[in-house]
């Protein structure tokens, strides 16, 4: 065996073996979140902890349902506040920004990405909280405020995704859109936007993941009341910050219920996981 | 009868182009060209790569806007009006269409590349657009090809029929001239033949201008044609004559193969 292949097997090796890591990783929190939280799922009752609308860990009652919802809600908030504006930013930025001004947003951009969670939610409870409390019903601490901090906290992943899809797109076809006398914005909006559909949509669904794992900002802001909402301006607990809020005393039963809606909540992960595979597979069979 | 035929279409320009400077920045393209397109006729431009043909083509429906530091200066006129004076660039490039070297379908339906055109000038009517269609993918002779798969999507064609297509989607705004970037170079012979029959019947309704390498579908397809070399046209006139006849000695090498 030369020295060059030597090398290059060991190499390898070493690739293999740092791969091997990140799945060996996935792999153990699966078994982990699933030894443990299934037991207690089925003590419960799967009918009565998925759907169950009343969660008392002092009198062992565990559903989680009121949580599911609220997961559910704050992220399709989020989605409303964070998409549309997402998505035209980055249509802005791809094809309608003078150099200079991009020059501006981008690292804007990149800071909006890198801020820390618990920063947007002292953002979220000093300033967007307090300003929900004086000029609309409620206290302020509501699904309405999580939503509005969460969209803005998906920005930058929607912008960034969204906007690489836009500069994806063949000039090509932005110049036969051209050559046939339609005005950039016609051929922006009717050719290059229809044509990174697919990559646009995986921005959506990777901001949806981002919006229903998030924990400290939403606890920071959305009251936490374990019941199902009526209103936008009532409180709402998600499924993570029902975990972050109880996992520190709880014990038992209540312990295994918490790490079960683990488990759901990893289950929606999966799926949205699954999601944004099959899209992006869709776009490159296009 | 076709130099009979070119001077008689001589005093009826389509398009013409005078005094014609281009600059890439510094760099000089274009050297005060000028040259006139005869109506309802092919005219090819000839000349090795980075003479400036392809160049001159896009000059003519305004294209060279989207490269950066371009600058132009001369007249191109169309039916005697200035394109870079008053008339707005979206119409001019309705009236002035294009093929370029690669087929650029766009990631949609049959139905919808050739309705793209129609829809941005307008029209919106579904049995309009139903005989625009039928009637641009006929012209373009495609129809029968595709007339049975017109919902699906224009990137399942092969490269010759994408290129018709694209043909086309052009006829589809009714232009008046027609603009052929190396329209052919990326197909196979058999392909390359249905286009160059295609372009030889569309020149009875529309101005033909074609960039082309090779000198051979110059001779079959054109009447007219002009050698250019770094910039400059050297000749222009009648094809026969320009290729059997040459006046400029650079001509004569570039046609006898000599270079390029």
């Amino acid at each position: 065996m030369s020295k060059s292949a030597r090398k290059e097997g060991l190499a390898r090796a070493l690739f293999t073996l740092a791969a091997a890591i990140s799945i060996l990783a996935v792999a153990l929190i699966c078994v982990f979140l699933f030894a443990n939280g299934l037991p207690a799922m089925f003590q419960i009752g799967i009918p009565e902890f998925l759907l169950g609308t009343t969660w008392k860990p002092g009198s062992d009652m565990y559903g989680i349902f009121p949580m599911i919802v609220g997961s559910i809600y704050v992220t399709a908030g989020a989605i409303l506040v964070g998409v549309p504006a997402g998505i035209l930013t980055a249509i802005y930025l791809s094809r309608f920004a003078g150099s200079r001004v991009a020059s501006v947003l981008r690292p804007g951009i990149e800071l909006l990405a890198g801020i820390p969670s618990v920063v947007y939610g002292f953002f979220g409870l000093m300033v967007l909280v307090p300003f929900i409390r004086m000029t609309m019903p409620g206290r302020g601490l509501s699904l309405l405020a999580a939503s509005l901090l969460l969209g803005i906290m998906i920005l930058p992943t929607i912008i960034t995704v969204a906007k690489n899809a836009l500069d994806a797109v063949p000039r090509s076809y932005y110049e036969g859109a051209l050559a046939l006398g339609a005005t950039h914005e016609w051929a922006v909006f009717r050719i290059l936007v229809p044509a990174a559909f697919s990559g646009i949509m995986a921005a959506v669904v990777l901001g949806v993941g981002r919006a229903i794992g998030e924990t400290v900002a939403v606890v920071m802001v959305a009251g936490n009341q374990p019941v199902i909402p009526n209103s936008i301006f009532d409180g709402v607990r998600t499924m993570t910050a029902n975990i972050v809020l109880e996992m520190g005393y709880a014990a038992d039963l209540h312990r295994g219920a918490l790490i079960a809606t683990g488990v759901v909540l990893f289950v929606f992960i999966m799926l949205i996981s699954l999601l944004f595979s099959a899209i992006k597979k869709r776009g490159e069979e296009r | 009868m076709q130099s009979a035929r070119a001077e008689a279409a001589a005093s009826e320009a389509k398009m013409g182009v005078e005094g014609l400077d281009l600059y890439y920045g510094e760099f000089r393209a274009l050297k005060d060209v000028t040259l006139d397109f005869p109506k309802n006729e092919v005219t090819a431009l000839i000349g090795p790569s980075g003479c400036g043909k392809s160049t001159l083509l896009k000059t003519l429906n305004r294209m060279n806007d989207l490269v950066d530091g371009c600058r132009v200066d001369g007249c191109v006129s169309l039916d005697g009006d200035d394109i870079y004076g008053g008339l707005p660039v979206n119409d001019l490039r309705r009236r002035v269409g294009m093929v370029f070297q690669q087929p650029n379908p766009f990631p949609m339906s049959i139905y919808d590349n050739i309705a793209f055109g129609p829809r941005t000038h307008g029209i919106k009517g579904k049995e309009e657009l139903d005989v625009i269609v039928e009637q641009s993918l006929r012209d373009a002779a495609i129809w029968d090809e595709v007339k049975d798969r017109l919902k699906k999507s224009a990137l399942g064609l092969s490269g010759g029929q994408q290129q018709r297509l694209c043909i086309a989607r052009a006829l589809a705004v009714q232009p008046e001239v027609l603009l052929l970037d190396e329209s052919t170079s990326a197909l196979d012979p058999i392909s390359t033949a249905k286009i160059e029959d295609l372009v030889t019947e569309l020149a009875s309704k529309y101005t033909v201008i074609m960039v082309t390498h090779n000198m051979l579908q110059a001779i079959r397809v054109s009447t007219k044609t002009a050698f250019f070399l770094l910039g400059e046209m050297v000749e222009a006139g009648d094809t026969d004559a320009l290729f059997t006849h040459p006046k400029d000695s650079r001509t004569a090498d570039y046609v006898s193969g000599r270079f390029g």
